[in-house]
């Protein structure tokens, strides 16, 4: 117990100081490279409380994929960093005051879990010897098919979206088209011509 | 579980959904070329799902994720037929503009799919992934035209705020998850019926700030101006009608169904945004001088109504909100079709002065605006008075006294920014001529013109017994 | 639930060594190293020019609807790992139906895919 309490603080602490980093550090790079570490303690934090799939699932989709992407775009994009940060001080108050609500709100709530616990009369669906991932792989694809298929759905609007809004095909573009290429045959590539000398081929 | 009753009940939105697959592989197979069949075929699977919605059985499906009640029927009905009329009016426009694409009707097939998954929620997961469904789809409608900076710029805010409002709503949902232990809505009523404490009310407070940026209810309607103002003219006809009906279906719902026994601390919370959103869509919209603008704001005072009605909390105030949501909706799809039908020199007419002596150049469009405008101010006898007439008294017999005359005193710099719009079109000087009107745009904008007067009456006796029918499953008093 | 942790005890482990091996570094080379700083030797290109403009530009889109539609399968390919380490533990009738099931999610995917390649987003030009 005493392993998984210092685990929890270091994790905690270093997931508040890091997401304290991407608001404050100069260079976006290290907001961004911050916000991985963010990622990383999160999931540390949800294997403490036994989501293992939920922690998993953050390093592959938002460690590998969508902080990369990030990465990707605040590294190569051509974007005028200094003129971004132009309004941090104005917009101080008012982020401030957002900030403190939401704190007060957090606070509010976490005495009312501390007062009677959260979901105290729900009872874990797994027991101990079946996995997390296991737990959620029972119900995702049967009772909750309907979400489930939704989610496709979402995928796709997603898919679709991004092509409408970034494909550009710009014309007059030489393509390598493999089934002309390998559909190609002697009769069509290859002309015998018996040339007189002196005359040439015309074409 | 039987998958078969299931999907007989959710056969609307297994129609939607087949129906888009197979218009995408038509599209993709057929390229640009198919673009006008696409069209055809996503308006036909619309009205296929409302015919569907409308005489398909009704119970739950899927634990209690899917249901198919009076209120689900009769708002589907509603949104898949303005879904539809949204393609009639956006694909030609589109083919005008030469951006027709054939994934306009699918991102409006998609959307409307995820509006039919609203109102059919039954617990906080299909809310929460019903909403993102629609608004993913919406949000890539917003910057449909890519290569126009303004159409960018809206799609971007409206994609940023409304992630950010995804956000307040899902910490809501899993705070009320986390104290009532259960995402069903009937299970949640029983958990704060048996006293969840103080935790379940601050989830439904972030709850209902998330659904009042979905909504576009002041203080939560940032987007709502600039998304207007950049979005191209037919989408914005589309964002403005259906989904806010369906996003109102939804509030009340999650509200009726999910926390009835905290009607006293929502309908607060309800009522302090109804009041905002009156003040803020009158006042704001007095500055205006773009004709989007001023119908954005238009629209934050409507929700406004909406809300009040809901407010009142009782099986009349939903009625009244469903009744009202419906003639908005008709009204100002068919404003901004005439909006849509007018161009000068290939431009959009969008500012106030546009439109100065347009009677004597588009007498047509210009009586269609009048009458348009004359109902959104709430003159009888247009659908507008019709549907104020049926939220004010809701509000008014939910003992709401006090705000219903709070939105009688807001009516009035509404009915100004309205009559300056008559002002200008009926006696300013001409301010030059139009471009040929398209006549799928204007023919929507007459016809909605004529519902709000006369064919209005006729269809309030249709539409208030079956309003009446569909609230009564909020199983309110 | 200890016993589930104490899985993670090797991986805890290994992160405590990485972070006290990587601080002992940059200390040893903070302590030990030479240091004789001087302006000229510090500067970006000690010797050469410095830099004209600004190393970012603009990108084609291109890299980034790649990127995107990576996190997409990326996602669905998430949603396969209950699926996969839960189907054979499932009584025989669930197991079919949670198979179908997750074929139906595939197809709506495989459509998405299909139009993704006919409409040329996985070309290069």
């Amino acid at each position: 117990m005493g392993l998984q309490a210092i685990a929890f603080y270091v994790l905690a602490v270093v997931t508040v100081a890091s997401a304290f980093g991407v608001t404050t550090a100069r260079n976006p790079v290290h907001s961004v490279l911050f916000l991985i570490l963010t990622f990383f303690t999160a999931a540390g934090l949800f294997v403490l409380l036994g989501a293992e799939f939920l922690a998993m699932l953050l390093v592959v989709v938002y460690v590998g994929a969508v902080a990369v992407l990030f990465l990707f775009v605040v590294m190569m994009l051509d974007v005028d960093f200094a003129s971004l940060r132009a309004g941090f001080a104005r917009y101080l108050p008012i982020g401030g005051a957002v900030a403190v609500f939401l704190l007060i709100e957090m606070i509010l709530v976490s005495g009312a879990v501390a007062e009677r616990g959260a979901a105290a009369h729900v009872k874990p669906l797994s027991g101990e010897n079946i996995s997390n991932t296991e737990a959620i792989g029972r119900v995702l694809y049967t009772d909750y098919l309907y979400d489930f298929q939704i989610a496709g759905l979402v995928l796709l609007v997603a898919m679709i979206g991004a092509i409408v809004l970034t494909l550009k095909h710009r014309p007059g573009i030489k393509r390598q088209t493999v089934a002309d290429q390998t559909g190609r045959s002697v009769r069509g590539g290859l002309q015998v011509v018996q040339v007189k000398v002196g005359e040439g081929i015309a074409e | 579980m039987d998958l078969t009753s299931a999907l007989q009940i959710a056969l609307p939105e297994v129609i939607l959904a087949l129906g888009t697959l197979v218009l995408i592989v038509v599209g993709a197979f057929g390229g640009e070329k198919s673009t006008g069949l696409v069209g055809l075929g996503a308006g036909a699977v619309l009205v296929e799902a409302a015919a569907a919605a409308c005489w398909g059985p009704m119970g739950q499906a899927f634990h209690g994720g899917f249901v198919a009640d009076a209120a689900a029927q009769f708002s589907k009905v509603a949104i898949y037929l303005m879904s539809a009329v949204a393609i009639a009016l956006g694909a030609p426009w589109l083919r005008r503009k030469r951006s027709a694409k054939f994934e306009y009707p699918l991102l409006v097939l998609l959307a409307a799919t995820g509006m039919g998954v609203m109102v059919s929620a039954g617990d906080l997961i299909s809310l929460y992934i019903g909403i993102e469904l629609q608004s993913l789809a919406l949000y890539v409608l917003a910057a449909f035209q890519r290569d126009d900076s303004r159409s960018s710029e809206a799609g971007l805010k409206y994609f940023v705020l409304g992630a950010l409002s995804s956000g307040l709503l899902l910490y809501g949902a899993s705070l009320i998850y986390g104290f009532a232990g259960s995402v069903r809505f009937a299970d949640i009523a029983a958990a704060v019926h048996a006293g969840a404490g103080q935790g379940v009310i601050f989830g439904l407070v972030f709850l209902i700030c998330g659904m009042a940026f979905k909504v576009s209810a002041a203080p939560f309607h940032m987007w709502t101006p600039d998304v207007y103002e950049g979005a191209p003219t037919p989408i914005v006809a589309f964002i403005t009608a259906a989904p806010k009906l369906a996003a109102m279906v939804l509030f009340a719902r999650a509200l009726a169904l999910g926390f009835p026994g905290a009607t006293g601390q929502w309908q607060q919370v309800i009522v302090v945004i109804a009041l905002i959103s009156m003040a803020v869509g009158a006042l704001a919209g007095l500055v205006q001088r773009n004709l989007k603008r001023l119908l954005a704001y238009s629209s934050i005072l409507n929700i406004g109504y909406a809300l009040m009605a809901m407010a009142a909390g009782t099986e009349g105030g939903m009625q009244a909100m469903l009744v009202f949501m419906v003639l908005y909706m008709i009204d100002v799809t068919g404003f901004f079709a005439c909006l849509t039908a007018l161009q000068r020199d290939g431009r959009p007419m969008e500012r106030l002065e546009d439109f100065a002596g347009l009677v004597r150049v588009r007498p047509g469009l210009a009586l269609a605006i009048t009458a348009l405008s004359l109902s959104l101010l709430g003159l009888p006898p247009f659908s507008g008075f019709w549907s104020k007439y049926y939220v004010f008294k809701a509000a008014i017999a939910g003992g709401l006294w006090p705000v219903a005359v709070f939105g009688l005193v807001a009516s009035v710099p509404a009915a100004f920014y309205y009559l300056r719009i008559l002002k200008t079109m009926w006696f300013d000087e001409p301010a030059g001529a139009t471009d040929r009107t398209p006549g799928d745009a204007s023919a929507i904008g007459m016809g909605a013109a004529l519902f709000s007067f006369p064919l209005v009456l006729p269809a309030l006796a249709a539409l208030d017994p079956l309003a009446t029918l569909a609230a009564r499953a909020f199983g309110l008093a | 639930m200890t016993a589930f942790l104490l899985q993670y005890l090797p991986i805890l482990i290994f992160l405590g060594v990485a972070a006290a091996l990587g601080v002992v570094f940059i200390l040893a080379a903070w302590v030990l190293a030479p240091k004789h700083p001087d302006p000229e030797k510090i500067s970006a290109y000690e010797c050469g020019f410095n830099a004209f403009e600004d190393a970012r530009m603009k990108f084609d889109v291109r890299f980034y609807l790649v990127s995107i539609l990576f996190i997409i399968f990326d996602l669905e390919a998430a949603f396969l790992f209950p699926w996969a380490t839960s189907l054979m533990h499932m009584p025989h009738g669930v197991a079919v139906f949670a198979f179908w099931s997750m074929m139906a999610f595939l197809f709506v995917l495989a459509v998405g895919f299909v139009y993704e390649w006919k409409k040329g987003a996985l070309e290069w030009e």
